[in-house]
Order: structure tokens, then C-alpha cells, then sequence
């Protein structure tokens, strides 16, 4: 091997260890025991009221149109496909979409908020991903920050008059995104910088999650459109029923 | 082919090529990682390990962590708890839609 050779080979070898060290993490939920326990307890109790409210929306939803229960069970379904595919992101590592745009936008963020905690408890106890001490925080940001963000923004967006397929894309694509900001916000709530206090640690979390996220968020915001067309096609009086 | 047909299909390649063009892009990366990637960064910020205070209750009762092999097995039967189900109510609502269009192709040819 030539000098030259050699140093392209060592500088080759360099970068990819640059890469590979940039932020290799499972950007996720966060794990069993990885809160302390007053965070895991606010967190819980701010759950609650949506939970509450998404299960009597569930009712109500259903006794206006029993036909919707279909809906519901592909909307839930669809949360469960999305959680379970870990993608490679740009970071050199890994993470899962959430799924809860879709709900958002055709139930509203309260439903999906009880669809969310479904999976949530089924990755905890069998797959031991997430936890059930940390459920309440996980919950707050895959099941309700992040679907409040899509519910908004595609109720403003459509008032705006924006194509219908593109306030779903930008609103599956943003909730998803939010969901991992609030995962940053939740962890640098309980483990602040020495120097720089929570926002240091906001910025370092954020550096790891939202960077990873983003293009499965993008992949995500393209399946949500993916699936509204199937259903504008198949499922008419459904979707009219849940006034979309 | 419809337009939605062809936009479906865009769509998709579209999302698919997102998804493998990082795991071509950066060769020799690890992709996934462990769990402690994360606990890592909170060592990092509180300058000492941390210890979790709780273990999940599956790595109690099996008295380790979960295989790899059997986490990814569980992680197929969530994929294809959710694949069934959609493609179960899709399938319902594509049939529905054949019936209907001939039903009506029916009543207005009859009348």
C-alpha cells in the first residue's frame, strides 16, 4: 500500500468512526427506572383526564356510528405496525415511528390517547421497551403531546385551505417529531446540566432524538397519507360519520 | 392505473428508499445499539452511572434480559398483530366497495 493509500485509509477509517460515534442510542421510549419517581407520578396523573376523556369519546363516537368501531380498530392497528418497525435513521442508529398522527386526525388526540397506552403497555411487559414506572411519561409524549400537536395543526392548516393530503403529511410529520422533543423536555426535566441547568440538557436529549426522528418522521407523515387515501377510497361513509 | 393508484405507489417507494438509504449510507454504523445508549447520555449529564430503580417486570421473572431472538420474535407478533388487523378491515372495506359499486351499477341499469 502507497503512503497516499494509507492515509486514505486511516482518514476513511476516521470519519466513519466519527459517524459511528455521533449519537448511537435507541432514540425511544424511555426506559424501566429511568425516571425518578416523582416525574414518573406527574406524569401519570397528567395522563389520566385525557385518558379518561378519550374513553368516553370512544363511546360516543361508537354510538353515533357503530361502523366506526372498523376505523378505530385500523387506527389502533396502525399505531401497533408503526411501534414495532425499528428504522436505520442517518445517526447510525435506530428508532421507531409512532403511528398516533392518524388517530389524532381522525378521532382526536383524547381517543388516541387510549389506542397509545395499548401499545405502550404491550412493549412494556413483553418486550420490556419502554416501562411501566416510566408508562405515564411515555404515554404524555407518544399518546398525547404528540397527537394534540397533529389535531392542531391539521384543524388549522384546513382552515387555511391547504391541500388536505399535505395537512395530513405535515401533521403526522410534526406530531411524530414533537413526541420526541417531549421525550428530551421529560428526561432533561429529571436529569438537568450541571452547567446550563435543563436547557443544556434539553439541547444534548434534543441532539440524540429529534435528529434521528426526523426522516422516520417523514416516512411516517407518507404512511399516514398512504392509508387516508385508502380509506377516502374504501371507507366514504365512515369517514363522514367521524365528520372528516 | 387511477391517479391515487400511482400516488399510493410514489408514495411508498418514496418512504421505503427514506428507510434503507441510511443502512447503505453509513456502512459499519450499529443500527440499534442497547438500551444503555440512552442511560448513557444521563451518565454523561450527572457525571456518575446511573442506577435504575426499577427492572422491567419480564427481566425480574425471567431473572435476565429478554434474548435477542425472543425480543425479535415479539416485536414480529406486534407487527403482525397490526398487519392483520389493517389488512383484515381493509380487506372488508374493498369487498364492501365492489359490492356497492355493482349494486348500484344494478339498481340503475334495472331502472
Amino acid at each position: 500500500m502507497s503512503k497516499k493509500q494509507k492515509n486514505l485509509a486511516v482518514l476513511a477509517s476516521v470519519f466513519l468512526m466519527l459517524l459511528t460515534i455521533a449519537p448511537v442510542s435507541n432514540a425511544m421510549h424511555i426506559m424501566e427506572g429511568f425516571l425518578p419517581v416523582k416525574y414518573c407520578i406527574l406524569w401519570g396523573v397528567i395522563c389520566v383526564p385525557f385518558l379518561v376523556i378519550g374513553f368516553m369519546n370512544i363511546k360516543k363516537v361508537l354510538g353515533n356510528d357503530r361502523r366506526t368501531l372498523t376505523v378505530l380498530a385500523l387506527t389502533g392497528a396502525f399505531v401497533f405496525v408503526l411501534s414495532s418497525l425499528k428504522i436505520p435513521s442517518v445517526t447510525g442508529s435506530c428508532s421507531h415511528m409512532t403511528g398516533t398522527g392518524l388517530g389524532a386526525i381522525l378521532f382526536g388526540p383524547c381517543v388516541t390517547s387510549i389506542l397509545g397506552i395499548i401499545v405502550l403497555i404491550f412493549q412494556a411487559i413483553l418486550l420490556a421497551h419502554g416501562g411501566l414506572t416510566t408508562l405515564g411519561a411515555n404515554c404524555f409524549s407518544m399518546a398525547i403531546a404528540g397527537p394534540i400537536i397533529s389535531w392542531i395543526l391539521y384543524k388549522l392548516l384546513q382552515k387555511a385551505n391547504v391541500n388536505k393530503r399535505v395537512c395530513i403529511f405535515v401533521a403526522a410529520f410534526l406530531g411524530d417529531l414533537f413526541t420526541y422533543c417531549v421525550t428530551s423536555f421529560q428526561l432533561a426535566l429529571a436529569y438537568p446540566s450541571e452547567v446550563g441547568g435543563i436547557g443544556a440538557s434539553i439541547a444534548k436529549f434534543l441532539g440524540i432524538f429529534a435528529t434521528t426522528q426526523l426522516p422516520l418522521a417523514v416516512i411516517e407523515g407518507i404512511l399516514t397519507v398512504v392509508i387516508v387515501i385508502a380509506l377516502e377510497t374504501y371507507a366514504k361513509d365512515e369517514l363522514s360519520s367521524l365528520e372528516f | 392505473m387511477t391517479k391515487n393508484t400511482k400516488t399510493v405507489i410514489i408514495l411508498l417507494v418514496i418512504a421505503a428508499l427514506i428507510a434503507i438509504v441510511p443502512l447503505f449510507a453509513l456502512k459499519g454504523a450499529e443500527f440499534g445499539g442497547s438500551d444503555d445508549a440512552g442511560s448513557e447520555m444521563i451518565s454523561e449529564i450527572q457525571g456518575k452511572e446511573y442506577e435504575p430503580w426499577f427492572t422491567p417486570v419480564l427481566e425480574t421473572a425471567l431473572g435476565g434480559e429478554l434474548p435477542g431472538e425472543i425480543e425479535s420474535l415479539i416485536f414480529c407478533l406486534q407487527t403482525g398483530i397490526g398487519v392483520g388487523i389493517v389488512a383484515f378491515v381493509l380487506g372488508r372495506f374493498v369487498e364492501r366497495k365492489k359490492w356497492q359499486d355493482k349494486e348500484n351499477g344494478d339498481s340503475t341499469s334495472s331502472k
